[in-house]
Formats: structure tokens, C-alpha cells, sequence
């Protein structure tokens, strides 16, 4: 088996268009999961038991099943109850859901770990509920929280091949479909290894730069 | 619904794969973890150079790319995988390498002293790993180890695209079959989640036991 660099050449351009459909189902699945996450994050730290535990329940459930089968779920059930999305729609909305019960868990310890103190001082300082959140808690709370939300965005980065599975065609269904007609393995495989690690190194660097840059500001214990 | 219960043979066998695959990676994981995150201790740059870019491999290139390769592209190269091999290697290696930077961490969270007071008693490297490290750093491994098993059960369903009969590939299997959607992902989703639940019981059962009659709090965290 012989690297061909014609065959690389070749699998090149698709594996660029698959490459935007990848940064696309990456970005709006992190807006999605963050925004879902700080709902599920609110909803959990609801005063009613009823609410939270619900919240509890449901979250855990979708994260202890299997992304690919909640992908399934929402490509072959949807259509059957009535719901048409496309491909690329559902594997973002199932991308979404799943680290929407990760990114809940970073909301609810980053706005847990503002010290008790600023929640009793926002209060007596006759603060509504909205200016207690805006002006005293979340700026505490934001910037801890900034590091594990990035890394997640790299975790969802490394799950959009999943995609292919719902026929999206991603960076990797594009090399694996010019595999499959092409039988050539090796150099597309081995270029969309490549291209992760491309992006995933320094990303995790970025990643680490900025755990080491908001770990001493805030953090909530003083 | 009673179309799925005619199907419950192979959704049986299903899940014996699913649990089989997950138990063996894991344990393919726990050595490399603990080979590969001690390998970060060594003294001699090469052994730690090596851990390093076995990390960044495993952790940077997605698992699903990771997968095909072994099971379309080893095969040009002359190494035959069984399927099941090739599942068990490839999930295993992945979480592996997640694994050995908890091994990493724990090992670096013994606090300096311990360290010092291993090399002042004279142990030799083993001695202190084996008798002073080791069981302080064991204790704090088990939660994000607990996390991890469940990232691996979830992994595992990826395995069903190279055709390993798992629980996630039954389901498949049923739905062609039968055109049924709602109820084979659903009953899956279910049992998947029993399993999770089943790990995540038995790892806070070990979390227990290891801490009991020693002053250590073992912290839960996602």
C-alpha cells in the first residue's frame, strides 16, 4: 500500500466542502448547547422540587445514551411523528441537546460558586432580581466558567463525523464517500486524522492558555 | 409492539456486545491509562515524549476516524482486525488516553511532601509509587474514572458502523426490518441508560468502599 499524493489531491476539495458543513453543524450546535445548557442550568436550580428533579432526570438520560442513537431518534422518529428536518438540522439539534446536559453542569457550578456573601449583599442593597444577576453575579460567574465551555467546543468538534451517520455530508462522510467509490482508504482516512489534530492541538492549547488565564481572577472561592 | 418483542432475541444479544465491548475496552483503558499517565513520571524524555504524543494522537483525532481506520485502512497495510478486535482497540485506545491524564493529574494532586518524604526514606521509584502515590491517588481517580466509563459505554454504539452487532446496530436492524422508528431507539435509549446507571451505581459503590476508615472526600465532578 503505497501513499498516492494524486488520490490525496483529489479527495482534497470535497473534504474542503465537508470541511464548512463541520464548522457550521460545530458553531450552531455550541450556540445551541450553551443556550439550552444555561436553561436546563436555571431550571435545575428551580425551588421547586417538581422542576428540578425533572430537570435532573431528563439530563441525565440524555447523558447517559449514546449521541448516535439520539441522532437516529431524531432522523428516522421525527419524520414518523410528523416533524421534517433536514440532515444537517437534526444532527445540530441532536449535537445541541446532548452537550446542552454537559454545559448545564458548567452554568450551574460556575453561578453555585459565587461566594453566598455576594447573593446576601446584592439583596441588601435592595438590588431586583435582574440587577443582582447582571451587575454582581454573572460577572463573577462568567469568567470561570469561559475555559470549560471552550473545551467543549472542541469535545463537539470531535463528534460532528457522527453526523455521518444521518447521511450529513461532513468533512468525514466527504473523505469515506470518496473512499467507498474510489476504494482508496489510506490517504483519505489518514488526511482527515490529520486535519483533526490540525485543528485539536491548538485548540487544546488555546484551551489551557485560557484555564491558566482565568484561574486566578474570580473563581468564586477568595 | 408486539412486532419488537418477536425481535427481542437479537436485542438480547445485543446488549450482551454492548456490555461485553464496553467491559473489554475498559479494560484495555484502565492499563493504558495507568501505562501512558505514569509513562509522564518517567525520568528519561523519550518515554514522556512518547506518552505525550500518544495523548495528543488518541485525544486529538476523533474516535469515529480512529475506528475506520483501523477497519478499512490496517487492513491495506496488512494487519487483519476482527471487527469486535477492532472495536475494543479503538475504544479502548481513545478513552485510554483520556484516562491517563487523570492518572497524570491524580498522581500530581499528592501533595508535594508525600514526594518528598518517599525520596528522604530512600524508596526506590517503585516503593514509592507502590506504597505512597498510588493508594493517594487512586481514591481521587474513581469519579472522573466513573465519568469515563459512561463516555465509554456511549462510544461503543459508534462501533456498530463497522458493522459490530451491538445494541445500536440491532435497533438498525429492527427498524429495515420492520419499518418500526419510535419504539426499537426508544427501547435501546432505555437500556442503554439502565446500563449507565448500572456503572455509575457500581462506581459510587467502589468511591465508598476506597474511601471508607480513610480521611479522604472523594469529590463527584463532571
Amino acid at each position: 500500500m503505497e501513499w498516492s499524493w494524486q488520490v490525496a489531491l483529489d479527495v482534497l476539495p470535497q473534504m474542503a466542502q465537508g470541511l464548512v458543513i463541520t464548522i457550521e453543524a460545530t458553531f450552531i450546535g455550541a450556540i445551541l448547547a450553551y443556550a439550552l445548557g444555561l436553561m436546563l442550568a436555571i431550571l435545575r436550580m428551580s425551588k421547586s422540587r417538581a422542576i428540578s428533579l425533572t430537570t435532573y432526570w431528563v439530563s441525565e438520560f440524555i447523558r447517559r445514551t449514546p449521541l448516535l442513537v439520539q441522532l437516529y431518534f431524531l432522523f428516522y422518529v421525527l419524520p414518523d411523528l410528523g416533524l421534517f428536518l433536514s440532515p444537517l438540522a437534526a444532527g445540530i439539534l441532536g449535537l445541541g441537546l446532548h452537550f446542552s446536559t454537559y454545559t448545564s453542569e458548567v452554568f450551574r457550578a460556575g453561578i453555585e460558586n459565587v461566594p453566598h456573601g455576594q447573593w446576601e449583599a446584592a439583596k441588601s442593597l435592595n438590588y431586583k432580581p435582574y440587577q443582582t444577576m447582571r451587575y454582581v453575579i454573572l460577572p463573577q460567574a462568567i469568567p470561570p466558567m469561559i475555559p470549560p465551555l471552550a473545551n467543549y467546543l472542541i469535545t463537539m468538534f470531535k463528534e460532528t463525523p457522527l453526523l455521518s451517520a444521518i447521511t450529513v455530508v461532513e468533512l468525514f462522510n466527504a473523505a469515506n464517500i470518496y473512499s467507498n467509490s474510489h476504494y482508496k482508504y489510506l490517504e483519505p482516512m489518514t488526511l482527515v486524522g490529520a486535519f483533526f489534530l490540525i485543528v485539536s492541538i491548538p485548540s487544546a492549547y488555546i484551551a489551557m492558555r485560557l484555564e491558566k488565564k482565568y484561574q486566578r481572577r474570580g473563581g468564586g472561592s477568595v | 409492539m408486539d412486532q419488537i418483542l418477536e425481535y427481542s432475541p437479537i436485542l438480547i444479544e445485543g446488549t450482551i456486545t454492548t456490555i461485553e465491548l464496553t467491559v473489554a475496552s475498559a479494560f484495555v483503558a484502565l492499563i493504558i491509562s495507568f501505562v501512558v499517565g505514569l509513562s509522564r513520571f518517567s525520568r528519561f524524555s523519550a518515554v514522556r515524549i512518547s506518552a505525550i504524543i500518544y495523548l495528543e494522537f488518541f485525544r486529538g483525532t476523533s474516535a469515529i476516524v480512529q475506528m475506520f481506520f483501523m477497519f478499512y485502512v490496517l487492513p491495506l497495510l496488512g494487519v487483519h482486525l476482527a471487527p469486535l478486535l477492532a472495536g475494543i482497540i479503538a475504544c479502548g485506545f481513545n478513552l485510554g488516553s483520556y484516562g491517563s491524564e487523570v492518572v497524570r493529574g491524580a498522581v500530581q494532586s499528592v501533595p508535594r511532601a508525600q514526594h518528598e518524604a518517599a525520596t528522604a526514606l530512600n524508596y526506590t521509584t517503585y516503593q514509592k509509587f507502590r506504597y505512597v502515590l498510588l493508594p493517594q491517588a487512586i481514591p481521587v481517580m474513581i469519579p472522573t474514572f466513573g465519568n469515563l466509563l459512561i463516555e465509554l459505554l456511549k462510544l461503543t454504539a459508534v462501533a456498530s458502523l463497522i458493522t459490530i452487532s451491538d445494541l445500536t446496530f440491532m435497533a438498525q436492524i429492527i427498524r429495515v426490518q420492520t419499518a418500526l422508528t419510535l419504539e426499537p431507539f426508544v427501547i435501546i435509549m432505555v437500556i442503554y441508560f439502565i446500563i449507565a446507571s448500572c456503572l455509575v451505581g457500581i462506581t459510587d459503590f467502589i468511591a465508598k468502599k476506597i474511601t471508607k476508615g480513610r480521611n479522604i472526600t472523594v469529590r463527584k465532578e463532571i
